[in-house]
């Protein structure tokens, strides 16, 4: 984990990957908010956090951090 | 669906907690369109789906997705680990489907290969342990081996899931003997899962006993899906009356249908 100097400042747009893809965000967020941010309120999604899941109920609690690599899921046609 | 009289009804399939009325389950993937794929399931009868858990369009344009098609107050979702070909990946991916589908069932599948699509023995015993003790309702998918099934129902599978054929290469039930013993020995329900083909692979798979039967591919890329899946439904029917009316053996020589006595006298006799 990077020490507090190596962080860059509050509100300094920041790198994460989204899904495979570098994906930029414009500062550090709560899961919660990244979900509204990427227009997927209300849709039905799953959240991984480095490889963990992240429940609904702890949106709210989990920061989204540089250099996460998320992913977001739904489900699609499948056997 | 048309209800048979009191004497011939069939108990419904219990998995886990979860209880059904139709055995045939139905995939959601390969429709030629969403409106087809609804239909299908509609005719089929089917009470319970499979889906696939996959990274989200981010930034797509708005539409409607597959929840839009499947009425939840209609169809049991059933997540399904697709596409992982190794336990971690498939755990990771029951879990997220269990967050998405707000149940605790998932089709657990761990593959071996991407050509054969069979499923990977040692993986899978390895999630289904771990999914297990997580509090999942697993339905696992596996091969048509007995020593493996019995390793998963030791393991604590809600339902034993053998291949009858690799996915979506509609052969049949390639090796009945296998599914037989499986069968006899299972103490959770056995529900075939992969390669159904035509109505005469499901009407085989509940001859020969088994609980449920599983498929996608052969009514999703069928010339007429929603034909199809009504076929797949009557011969479910068929197949499970045939096999709760106990058939007759398989005989070398005749035996007569019309009795031997009492036959008019021929000239000379």
């Amino acid at each position: 984990m990077a020490d507090s100097a190596a962080q860059p400042p509050a509100g300094a747009p920041m790198t994460v990957t989204l899904n495979g893809d570098p994906h930029e965000l414009p500062g550090p967020m709560t899961v919660a908010a990244l979900v509204v941010h990427l227009g997927l309120e209300g849709k039905p999604v799953a959240v991984e956090r480095n490889r963990e899941l992240v429940t609904k109920a702890r949106f709210s609690e989990v920061s989204v951090e540089p250099g996460d690599e998320l992913e977001i899921v739904t489900f699609f046609g499948g056997g | 669906m048309t209800v048979p009289p009191a004497d011939l009804a069939d108990l419904p399939l219990e998995v886990g907690s979860h209880t059904f009325e139709s055995r045939l389950f139905l995939g959601t993937g390969k429709y030629p369109s969403m409106e087809s794929m609804q239909r299908a399931l509609e005719v089929s009868g089917t009470q319970c789906v499979t889906v696939a858990v996959r990274r989200m369009e981010i930034g797509a344009p708005e539409g409607k997705t597959l929840l839009d098609f499947l009425d939840r107050d209609r169809y049991q979702l059933l997540p399904n680990t697709a596409g992982c070909f190794d336990a971690d990946h498939a755990v990771r991916t029951a879990m997220l489907g269990r967050e998405l589908g707000i149940s605790e069932m998932v089709k657990l599948e761990v593959l071996g290969d991407k050509q054969t699509l069979l499923p990977d023995p040692v993986g899978t015993l390895e999630a289904a342990r771990i999914l297990v003790d997580e509090g999942f309702t697993v339905l696992c998918y596996t091969s048509d081996d007995p020593i493996l099934a019995q390793r998963l129902e030791d393991a604590g599978v809600a339902a034993v899931m053998p291949a009858g054929a690799p996915i979506g290469s509609g052969q049949g039930i390639l090796n009945p003997n296998n599914i037989r013993i499986i069968l006899e020995r299972a103490r959770v329900p056995v529900i075939v899962d992969a390669g159904v083909g035509t109505a005469s692979d499901v009407a085989l798979a509940f001859e020969l006993g088994a609980h449920g039967v599983l498929l996608n591919t052969g009514v999703a890329l069928a010339r007429e899906p929603v034909r199809m899946a009504r076929a797949m439904k009557a011969a479910a029917e068929a197949g499970r009356d045939a096999f709760l009316a106990g058939r007759i053996p398989r005989r070398l020589y005749a035996s007569a249908s019309s009795p031997t006595q009492g036959v008019i006298s021929v000239p000379g006799e």
